[in-house]
């Protein structure tokens, strides 16, 4: 029993890390870059259905969709004013300059917000359910739900729109995408824009779940890192299969080796693919 | 090493020697830390600076250093024996771990060696029996304030030379020959015969080492060490704002980016106590957008000629 609640735990925790990574992903995998400022979107993300939960009663679910678009203009803003700068230098420049991004997101949100740890409490709970004995706290459910119906979507705009196939031909080859008249640097705006709002939209979710403050961020980059790597890079399918097996292998490896154990065994897990399969459970040549 | 630049090392060395005798201890405190990163910065040198690899395990090497040495100081062992065991492990693990990471580059090497930090600090917090998880170890202090603060800069200033000279005799030789060959082309390299592995390996051991010597006379200094205080990624950010800041790959580079960076740190920080981490995110902003050469073709006379017109040459 306690191995079928552990796989419920599992794939809760996954549907929501999968949205936590997909955005990450797609933005390496696009821009090549690796953004470390991700988690300060998630923790962004939260914070809006924080406040807009405290101060107007919205419900977290739908205040996903203001955080989205606030994160998505400061993304846009982000990239094509000084990313864009720096887009097609070395690893470390790019790193380090995100890296610098994120410190002053951190600092900003510090004085914005305090260093509290904030969550958000419902008025109204769905409850939980119990399914021959297997306990399933039904907000939490939904929040995941909700997390792959946002990862669903943008799967379905980078196949379906004209955007999303500018974004795909931008990441196969950028120089011919320029060629056919796309517009390079716009593209990695949208696409930065699209990880932006992604990551708010997780963060908004799991504010019912986890408490946040303005340093959690480095946890959900630290989350976002092994799943983007388990599942492979700039893949959004990956990321599910990559987010799904993070929630089980924390689960199942809580209950093995003790509930301090999940971090090692997710970072010893994530250098091991490093190493022996750097491309990930899904490759490294497909986008969607 | 020419006898002017030796004549120039002798003078900054007494120089720096002469400072307890003038400063108090809030000087020789920043003196100590100054020297410290400039240990940090020389030691990423190696790795990132000639091979240029882009490595983020300073602060894994430095937490690593820390325990090692506080560890076997607290069974008995002499400081600088602790300190000399606590690079010996560290270039040992280094050696391990390279076989594994060093066969990576670009984003896969930055991360694989981000990820070593927070492996390193979870599996120190976990190991409780050994390192006293979360509460950290606390090293016991023979010295007055004022003997500790003369003692522990003058150990910093004796490694800092030490680095200094080692990174020196690396650059000259044909290790840092081929690191440098290592950096512009790697497979042209290993084909033009630069055994790319041993070289890559020796660079990130000697690395390893004195980042973890840096981090073992931390330990004895402060006297008492936690997890997330050694295994702070900051240190892998800062040795590496503070080589692009002077110049990577270059001798006289690592030294001056830790001075300029630590004279920004006290004189401009000290003032804006709740704006620190945004001011040093917009140092390090300001940093990669506005040095026109790129960051890893960085000196000094090119910064400056950047606030004036562009004379011809530029591309």
């Amino acid at each position: 029993m306690i191995y079928a609640q552990s796989l419920v735990n599992g794939l809760l925790l996954g549907g929501l890390y999968a949205c936590i990574a997909a955005g990450f992903s797609l933005v390496w995998g696009v821009l090549n870059i690796i953004n470390i400022l991700h988690g300060a979107f998630i923790v962004l993300g939260a914070y809006v259905a924080f406040f807009f939960h405290q101060w107007w009663g919205i419900h977290p679910f739908v205040s996903a969709l203001g955080a989205a678009a606030i994160a998505g203009i400061i993304g846009y803003v982000l990239q094509a004013s000084l990313i864009n700068r720096v887009v097609a230098k070395s690893v470390l420049i790019t790193l380090t300059l995100t890296f610098g991004l994120e410190l002053m997101a951190n600092n900003a949100m510090l004085l914005a917000f305090t260093a509290d740890f904030r969550k958000v409490t419902l008025d109204r709970p769905l409850g939980n359910a119990d399914i021959g004995g297997i306990f399933l706290p039904l907000d939490r459910a939904a929040a995941m739900g909700l997390s792959l119906l946002v990862i669903l979507a943008v799967a379905y705009a980078l196949k379906a729109t004209r955007m999303g196939r500018a974004i795909v031909a931008v990441r196969t080859d950028r120089e011919a995408a320029a060629l056919m008249g796309v517009d390079v640097a716009r593209t990695y705006a949208l696409t930065f824009a699209i990880g932006a709002m992604m990551a708010a939209a997780a963060g908004s979710l799991l504010s019912l779940v986890f408490p946040v403050s303005p340093l959690s961020g480095h946890v959900f980059l630290g989350k976002a890192f092994v799943v983007c790597v388990l599942g492979g890079v700039g893949s959004i399918g990956g990321a599910v299969v990559g987010g799904i097996a993070l929630g089980l292998i924390e689960s199942f490896g809580g209950i093995v080796f003790g509930p301090e154990s999940g971090l090692i065994l997710a970072f010893t897990l994530l250098l091991a693919f490093l190493v022996v399969r750097p491309q990930g459970f899904m490759g490294n040549k497909a986008l969607v | 090493m020419s006898r002017r630049e030796l004549a120039a090392l002798a003078a900054v060395l007494v120089l720096l020697a002469l400072l307890p005798a003038v400063g108090n201890n809030y000087v020789l405190r920043v003196g100590t830390t100054m020297l410290m990163y400039a240990v940090l910065a020389m030691a990423w040198n190696f790795i990132g600076g000639f091979a240029g690899y882009p490595s983020f395990a300073t602060a894994a090497f430095f937490g690593l250093g820390a325990y090692a040495g506080a560890i076997v100081q607290s069974k008995g062992l002499p400081a600088i024996s602790a300190w000399i065991f606590a690079a010996g492990v560290s270039a040992l693990v280094a050696l391990l771990l390279g076989l594994a990471v060093l066969r990576l580059r670009g984003h896969a090497f930055a991360i694989a060696t981000l990820v070593v930090v927070e492996l390193l600090r979870e599996i120190v917090n976990g190991w409780v029996s050994l390192t006293g998880g979360g509460m950290g170890i606390n090293l016991p202090g023979a010295m007055t304030p004022e003997q500790g603060a003369r003692y522990y800069f003058y150990a910093m200033l004796a490694l800092a030379a030490i680095t200094y000279c080692a990174m020196h005799a690396v650059a000259i030789r044909r290790l840092g020959f081929g690191l440098r060959c290592i950096k512009q082309n790697e497979d042209a390299a290993s084909m033009v015969g630069v055994n790319t592995t041993v070289f890559k390996s020796l660079a990130f051991m000697l690395s390893a080492a004195f980042t973890a010597a840096a981090g073992a006379v931390y330990a004895s200094w402060t006297a008492y060490i936690e997890p997330a205080d050694v295994f702070d990624i900051m240190f892998s950010i800062k040795a590496i704002v503070m080589v692009l800041l002077g110049g990577a790959g270059t001798l006289l580079g690592p030294v001056l980016g830790a001075v300029a960076f630590l004279a920004l740190d006290e004189l401009v920080w000290r003032n804006f106590l709740t704006l620190h981490t945004g001011i040093l995110g917009l140092l390090i902003i300001l940093l990669i957008l506005f040095l026109p050469m790129g960051l890893t073709t960085f000196s000094w006379r090119t910064a400056l000629g950047s606030w004036r017109p562009a004379p011809g040459r530029r591309t």
